[in-house]
């Protein structure tokens, strides 16, 4: 039987060439998202921000009345509401500050909920309310709080482990190649406005655990390649160590890209962000790999000498690794 | 290296068969789950409300409530204990603040008397102090409360809580909540499928603590208007007021609670037709209820729930028998309402709501079976995917990757743990990962053939050197998952708890698993030639 092969044995692209121009709009790109995040801001969920949403959809109209919606709701006295289309085009999220006082007494959250599902009910009878969501300032707060601390303690974590596991550089190519996902991530999301709650702190975990193995298995390949060929040039080496992994690289984006493609297209609308930020993410945290997590390497000064076992006699970690799996030297 | 020893077979084959019969009775549909049940436990995947529809409610205690609620109920059994001590011990000048209860011992030469007395009212049965005892100035005696005190009385006041709600919501019926605690003074309750929260919100969010007070009938109204209220009175909200201002004034003491109730029902009051709530009293509250309304004849009493006046009706005669009613304008909802609140006993605390999630089951539903389709046209393509590049290595692959599925859902299964939105998205890291590794696997056999090795010692060293590299991305995702269940709340958690479990089994099935397929097949066939 023929198999199928996504590349070629033959393949060798010069990935290295284009390092410093990747670099160069990885940067361009990073500074407009943290630009975009400063000025336009998140379009944060109630989950961050506290306050009610309402889902609903208009389980007879092709499009939801959305301008109509924001009069009527913002007649009702409770300030100007949020509202938004996702998913389906007949499926809305209107989110509201929670009233005044409401910290103190829930009961005017939950009136305020019930003139809004009121009104929209009378207004259109084919309406359904999929779901409410009341998040109080203190609780939303410590989510947010509590998020920001879960993203940044496992980027920290994981970057010590390969440190350990590697070298220095290693761990600071792989905390930067975290960064540029992460922040390229929060840039679109800014961009496209899609709503930024709780679910794409999880997406975005999966994006950093996605890109990190991606990077390790580079990484990996590198750290033998250095053992393997002392003398030769590091742009070179880097090159090689890629190409030889680009089979593998193509095979599980590809892999990965599947059942994610199918969740945008056909997965639940309620997390159409959620799989938008996965799908991106698998982009860009191949991409990060090749152009941040390995060139950085040459601008570190790694070298063969990094492997080199020292004065002392200890021998590099590489090496202990290596003796520790039955590494071929 | 490709040695598989027949115990080791043997027992690779066990957990796969186990981890994957664990899975078994959350694929079946319900009904067929409910008779299987009847011969083997059928441990099952729980579905989060973001999946399945239905209530999330978070509730928090008012700590600065209960420090309050504690020092008020010092300061009544020491003036009763103070006043039934024989002789009895005079005091004056009694004052709460900062926490503190502190009052003088008119008669210096009792202050000795009224610690003895004292003493017993402020050590729990641990042997330790709720309360620290000291005194100023002679005669001026003050009860600090110990920091532990209050520990111990919010934990024991958010168990009872946590009773309480549980049994107000399984008066409502056939509902199946779950009610946890949260960090020191929350409580989470979540009902799923239901769809409209309200009647429950009404329940739980309610203190429902019902007091009889004697009505201050001396109060001057101008005063109880401004809210204020003569010595040893209190003014408290009442909207029903017949007079029409929106207050009365009460007597603070020779009052009693209700919260010795054996039964609470709704029930309509026979002269005006209203909805009405009987409550009878247990045998003790019956007679304190029969003491006071005996003293009171012809006076009015107030009736209180939650520091406001329901109403306040003349009592024309002594009340034996522990057995009243109470009235106000309450609907049928709400004088049912009160019953079961009343029936479940009060909350130890005002309790707030500072968080619900509601969703409609449609919405559940669809993202439940749109999600699944989703799976499953996904993870067919891979397993294609896999085949077609890899061919016998790729079924390998395949087979290991459903089993992987199959276990990750038997452990959730056997963990009881529930599976939410985020934990989908750590569903798809841990298939990627353990795609990954066959991905690298084979990969690596392929080099090692094109090297010019011979085919066994390529499929060992392609184990061999991926292995690393697995290894250490498992790793990364190992100590991610933990840093993330520590400092990550709800959902992170949730990603979290699926991540940890699916590294376990991805590894075990993707790596240990294949490689006992592939040394098995090496050994019956010695291939010379392999095409990968």
């Amino acid at each position: 039987m023929k198999l199928l092969k996504l590349v070629r044995d033959d393949t060798n692209i010069d990935f290295l060439k284009w390092r410093v121009w990747a670099f160069a709009i990885s940067l361009v790109l990073m500074a407009a998202s943290v630009g975009l995040v400063a000025t336009k801001g998140l379009n944060f969920g109630v989950d961050f921000i506290g306050g009610q949403m309402i889902r609903a959809t208009f389980t007879q109209s092709a499009t939801a009345p959305v301008t109509e919606l924001r009069e009527t709701v913002g007649s009702l006295g409770y300030g100007d509401p949020t509202i938004q289309r996702f998913g389906a085009e007949n499926q809305v999220s209107i989110r509201m500050k929670l009233p005044e006082g409401a910290d103190k007494n829930p009961e005017l959250a939950n009136a305020m909920a019930v003139k809004i599902t009121n009104k929209l009910k009378a207004d259109h009878p084919d309406v359904r309310i999929d779901g409410v969501d009341s998040v109080s300032g203190k609780v939303s707060e410590e989510l947010f709080g509590k998020g920001v601390l879960a993203l940044l303690a496992a980027m920290a974590g994981v970057s010590i482990y390969i440190w350990f596991r590697f070298e220095w550089q290693f761990g600071v190519g792989a905390i930067w190649s975290l960064v540029h996902d992460v922040t390229l991530t929060f840039g679109l999301f800014s961009l496209t406005g899609w709503e930024f709650d709780l679910n794409i702190i999880a997406a975005l975990l999966t994006i950093i655990g996605y890109s990190l193995n991606d990077t390790v298995v580079i990484y990996d390949r590198i750290r033998e390649n250095l053992m393997k060929f002392r003398k030769m040039e590091m742009a070179s080496l880097l090159n090689l160590s890629v190409n030889e992994t680009l089979s593998r690289t193509v095979m599980t984006s590809v892999s990965i890209s599947l059942p994610l493609i199918v969740l945008v297209l056909f997965g639940p609308d309620v997390i159409f962000g959620f799989s938008m930020a996965m799908a991106f993410g698998i982009v860009v945290g191949t991409y990060s790999s090749i152009y941040q997590a390995a060139p950085i390497l040459i601008w570190l000064k790694v070298g063969s000498h990094s492997f080199v076992p020292t004065d002392e006699g200890t021998g590099s970690k590489a090496e202990r690794i290596g003796a520790d799996f039955g590494a071929q030297p | 290296m490709l040695d598989f020893p027949r115990w080791r077979v043997w027992m690779l084959n066990t957990l796969i068969i186990v981890g994957v019969a664990f899975a078994i009775p959350s694929l079946l549909p319900t009904a067929m789950r409910a008779q299987l049940a009847q011969f083997v436990p059928t441990p099952t995947i729980n579905l989060g409300l973001d999946l399945a529809g239905g209530s999330h409610i978070l509730l928090e205690a008012d700590t600065s409530q209960l420090a309050e609620a504690r020092l008020e109920a010092l300061e009544d059994s020491v003036r009763t204990a103070l006043r039934r001590a024989n002789p009895q011990i005079v005091i004056a000048d009694v004052s709460r603040s900062e926490g503190e209860l502190s009052f003088n011992v008119t008669d210096m030469s009792k202050v000795d008397a009224a610690r003895e007395v004292i003493l017993p009212l402020i050590s729990n049965t641990m042997g330790t102090r709720d309360w620290d005892i000291g005194v100023n100035n002679g005669n001026r005696i003050v009860l600090s409360p110990v920091s532990s005190g209050d520990e111990t009385a919010l934990d024991q006041a958010m168990d009872t809580a946590k009773d309480v709600i549980d049994r107000r919501i399984n008066a409502l019926g056939t509902l199946e909540p779950t009610i946890i605690r949260q960090g020191e003074n929350r409580i989470v309750v979540q009902v799923p499928g239901l769809e409209d929260p309200e009647a429950l919100k009404a329940l739980i969010g309610k203190t429902a603590k019902l007091e009889f007070k004697l009505v201050d009938e001396q109060a001057d109204p101008d005063q109880t208007a401004q809210g204020k209220a003569r010595v040893g009175s209190q003014v408290l909200p009442y909207p029903d007021n017949p007079t029409g201002l929106p207050y009365i004034a009460v007597r603070r003491l020779g009052g009693i609670s209700g919260d010795k109730l054996v039964k609470a029902d709704p029930t309509f009051d026979p002269q005006t037709n209203e909805p009405a709530v009987t409550i009878q009293f247990d045998s003790e509250g019956g007679q304190k209820f029969a003491r006071m309304t005996q003293q009171n004849v012809n006076k009015l009493f107030a009736i209180v729930l939650d520091g406001q006046v329901i109403s306040a009706p003349q009592i024309r005669e002594p009340i034996f028998g522990g057995v009243s009613q109470i009235s106000g304008s309450f609907t049928t909802e709400s004088a049912n309402a009160l019953s079961i609140s009343l029936r479940s006993g009060a909350l130890p605390v005002d309790l707030t709501i500072v968080e619900e999630r509601s969703v409609g089951p449609d919405l559940g539903a669809d993202s439940i079976r749109r999600g699944v389709l989703a799976a499953v046209i996904g993870t067919t393509a891979i397993l294609v995917l896999m085949f077609l590049v890899y061919g016998r290595f790729g079924m390998y692959a395949n087979a290991a990757l459903v089993i992987n599925v199959l276990m990750i859902l038997g452990v959730m299964s056997f963990a009881n743990a529930t599976l939410t939105l985020p934990g989908i998205a750590g569903f798809v890291l841990t298939i990627g990962a353990a795609v990954d590794a066959n991905v690298l696997i084979n990969e690596r056999i392929r080099e090692e053939l094109k090297r010019g090795r011979r085919v066994v010692q390529a499929i060992e060293f392609g184990y061999k050197e991926a292995s690393r590299a697995i290894f250490d991305a498992n790793s990364t995702n190992v100590i991610a998952a933990v840093l993330l269940f520590i400092f990550g709340s709800g959902p992170i958690r949730g990603f979290a708890v699926v991540l940890m479990i699916g590294i376990v089994t991805s590894v075990f099935t993707a790596v240990t698993i294949t490689r006992m397929w592939v040394s098995l097949w090496v050994k019956r066939t010695r291939p010379t030639e392999l095409t990968i």
